[in-house]
């Protein structure tokens, strides 16, 4: 794949004056910075130490064009959304995590566990008739039987049979294959005739032996991960990937993330979506660390876009990064926003300042304020339904209409 | 990778596009932009080039790669106002049970904090209350400036200065030299809105117009008093009312050179008259990037970012912005639309290291302190 053409609003800029010099790049630089240009309009793979250069250097609007450039060439001036909501069955789990404020153990007043009755209500009282995907991911808690996460998704299918269920990450895939006494072969069989979607991307973190040390031991590390993850491809699943950071990771470990992402998609092409998560310290063990700040959150962005490029889409996940970045991400390497989510539990656990959830119009409106075209997507992107007319698409036209 | 490499000249499909790339050439130049400039690039589709292009000014006017900040203390001594701006959520009518009037002695406490966390300066601005006239200022700012000889008095927008030189009965240039004599160091841009009168007909009929306004800043300039300049956008006015408020500001500037800076921020809709969707983020980056290409004889740009949070006010630092604001340490009048994002001190020094920048204090007149 070459950058030839972008038919886009930004397209008619294509030609623009070239800006010889950089401000901020001393001359080898520029000539580094230059050549990986040359490299991802060429179409080429670029590597780690390429990806790090990316990273650090300070010429983030460079960057960030490169960036928009592969995006507009996959994705043109589409912004994705879905009407999901986000379902956290229990908060009890065995595990530490120490980023997470989300998790409780036995005693705390905060502690809950929903039963199957309560789901069903729940779906069948409260989930809006419109909503497609339910994203299910919760605590690892030992009460639940290996029956509950199989009936959680038959219940729910039974009351609302349209609806995607992209449940469970790696971590609760492998504990089901360890308390169903079962391979994981076994376990997603059971998921998938109950009902299973897709799988959501989270729980990998950062994929580094030190982080995985550091922060999370009890959980799978790096190699566990990704096995689980080629086993669930393998059986056809699609899944996603995510990657958080703004904590005590490296640079480094930030982009071998996305190189060994890149290798494992390489082998099984399951991943649809590569989703950075940024950390939110407060009321984690990890409370003192400032958390990440808006310039980190473009550049992950934005690299992200530039060395996966056999993952088709990258998401700014405006429940961590914040609506105003997610907004400007579109611009920097996002083609997707994620979705209405309606009541998100963890991040806010940790003192998220964005809102719960938000409705259909606001997505739609930070999509136009960005003179994006919002596009309403399924889980899989399979049925994709414009909210403007493609084609009609005019830059000044969009902009007055954010206005 | 530069695809214009290969040939200089630019093939735009239009002429709105020649336009455009004419001024892309003349703000990477560095050449003074004209009114047909500004108003293509602030049409610009490419975010990304706008941002390049206003680092890239940011830097021609200040080579150093740090970002400035002030201990400061907003104090709004009343919210009683007659003027009415449809924008305002923070106004109450004379009589309301919620207006209020703070007593010397709640300035006072108020400055004492600011002292204790090491601030130099307060930002003093209020309702236009129907009976606090000249005397009342005066007396506040001697007070103020008997009890704190060094504290920095910066106050009383434009409007107010109007709004008093009305109730007074006393022209422009004399309420400016008594406000002086009293203790007045500086004069805040707030109230600037957009300078276009058919706008401020609409959102802000009560306040002072365009001509009064910019008269304030020109007496006071001549006085050698320096002040800022601000611009709320995001509510009723065009693109091209956006850039003509740049300009006009620019033709002072050249004429006074008292502007020590430009701060922008977008109307705020919680809670007051006018029913709009709030701005966006991109817009807020592009307005500040097209600022700094227009006003090249503005010395420094301030983040807002206590309109807009730490991550896109640390992101304006690539859109031309140098300067991280006042630390206010109390806001109410943005607050009482339903915005605030006040940062603690630790944090503002975080977001400009975390971005590349040396964290440096300064004062009104952007000296740097040591």
């Amino acid at each position: 794949m070459t950058l030839a053409t972008a038919p886009t609003v930004r397209g008619a800029l294509q030609r623009r004056p070239e800006l010889r010099g950089h401000p901020l790049l001393s001359c080898e630089d520029l000539r580094t910075l230059e050549r990986i240009e040359a490299k991802v309009e060429a179409g080429s793979r670029l590597d780690f130490e390429e990806g790090l250069f990316l990273f650090r250097t300070p010429a983030i609007h460079r960057v960030g064009s490169l960036a928009n450039r592969v995006r507009e060439t996959r994705h043109g001036d589409r912004a994705y959304f879905v009407l999901n909501r986000h379902l956290n069955p229990s908060n009890y789990c065995v595990y530490s995590c120490s980023f997470c404020a989300f998790a409780k153990k036995p005693g705390d007043p905060e502690a809950y566990r929903m039963s199957l009755e309560e789901v069903q209500k729940l779906v069948a009282e409260q989930f809006e008739p419109d909503l497609s995907e339910v994203h299910i991911v919760g605590g690892i808690d030992p009460k639940l039987p290996y029956s509950y996460f199989i009936d959680l998704l038959r219940v729910i299918k039974a009351v609302r049979p349209s609806l995607h269920l992209k449940a469970y990450t790696m971590i609760e895939i492998e504990w089901l294959s360890r308390i169903g006494r079962k391979p994981v072969d076994a376990v997603l069989d059971d998921l998938l005739e109950a009902g299973l979607g897709s799988c959501p991307g989270g729980g990998v973190e950062v994929l580094s032996d030190r982080v995985h040390e550091a922060l999370f031991p009890g959980k799978l590390g790096p190699d566990q991960w990704l096995e689980t993850a080629r086993r669930v491809q393998q059986r056809g699943i699609r899944m996603n990937a995510t990657m958080l950071y703004g904590h005590i990771e490296s640079d480094e470990e930030l982009v071998r993330h996305m190189v060994r992402i890149r290798d494992l998609q390489d082998e099984t092409g399951g991943f649809l979506t590569f989703i950075p998560l940024a950390f939110h310290p407060a009321n984690t063990e990890l409370s003192h660390l400032p958390g990440p700040t808006g310039v980190l959150d473009l550049r992950t962005i934005a690299v992200s876009r530039l060395m996966l490029d056999n993952i088709d889409h990258v998401k700014t996940y405006w429940i961590m990064q914040g609506l105003g970045i997610a907004e400007v991400a579109l611009d920097y390497g996002a083609d997707d926003i994620d979705g209405t989510v309606v009541q998100e539990r963890i991040t806010h656990a940790a003192g998220a300042r964005s809102p719960l959830g938000v409705n259909r119009e606001e997505l739609i409106r930070l999509i136009r304020n960005a003179s994006r075209i919002p596009v309403e997507r399924d889980t899989l992107y399979e049925k994709l339904v414009p909210i403007d007319p493609v084609g009609a698409a005019d830059y000044n036209e969009l902009r007055e209409r954010a206005q | 990778m530069n695809p214009a490499a290969a040939s200089p000249s630019v093939c735009a499909p239009s002429r709105s596009g020649r336009a455009l790339s004419e001024a892309i050439e003349k703000a990477w130049a560095g050449e003074r932009l004209q009114r047909r400039d500004a108003e293509a690039l602030i049409r610009c589709p490419d975010l990304n080039l706008l941002g390049e292009l206003a680092t890239a000014a940011r830097f021609r006017m200040n080579p150093l790669p740090r970002v400035t900040y002030i201990v400061d203390r907003n104090i709004n001594p009343t919210n009683v106002c007659v003027a009415r701006c449809r924008f305002c959520a923070f106004d109450r009518l004379p009589g309301d049970p919620e207006g209020y009037v703070l007593s010397k002695e709640e300035i006072f406490t108020k400055v004492d904090e600011l002292l204790q966390v090491g601030g130099i300066q307060v930002l003093l601005q209020g309702g236009h209350h129907p009976e606090l006239g000249i005397e009342y200022y005066e007396d506040l700012f001697r007070s103020l400036r008997e009890r704190y000889p060094s504290l920095h008095i910066h106050g009383l927008s434009p409007s107010e200065i109007v709004h008093v030189s009305r109730l007074s009965r006393l022209s422009i240039p004399v309420v400016i030299e008594r406000l002086e004599a009293a203790g007045l160091n500086s004069i805040p841009g707030g109230g600037g809105e957009i300078l276009v009168d058919s706008v401020r007909q609409r959102i802000a009929p009560g306040k002072a117009m365009s001509g009064p306004w910019l008269t304030v800043m020109r007496e006071a300039h001549r006085r050698g008093m320096r002040t800022t300049a601000t611009m709320m956008y995001g509510h009723v006015e065009t693109l091209d009312d956006r850039v003509e408020h740049l300009l006009l500001l620019r033709d002072l500037q050249d004429q006074t050179r008292g502007f020590t800076a430009f701060i922008a921020w977008p109307f705020q809709p919680g809670g007051s008259e006018l029913d709009l969707p709030r701005s966006g983020a991109q817009e807020f980056l592009r307005i500040n990037a097209v600022a700094r290409l227009v006003l090249d004889n503005f010395d420094h740009q301030q983040t807002s970012f206590v309109t807009q949070g730490d991550k896109l006010g640390q992101l304006a630092l690539f859109f031309g912005c140098d300067d991280f604001g006042g630390t206010m340490l109390e806001e109410n009048v943005v607050s009482a639309a339903g915005t605030q994002c006040l940062i603690p001190i630790e944090r503002i020094e975080h977001c400009i290291r975390s971005a590349g920048f040396e964290p440096r204090r300064r004062n009104m007149y952007y000296e740097v302190l040591q």
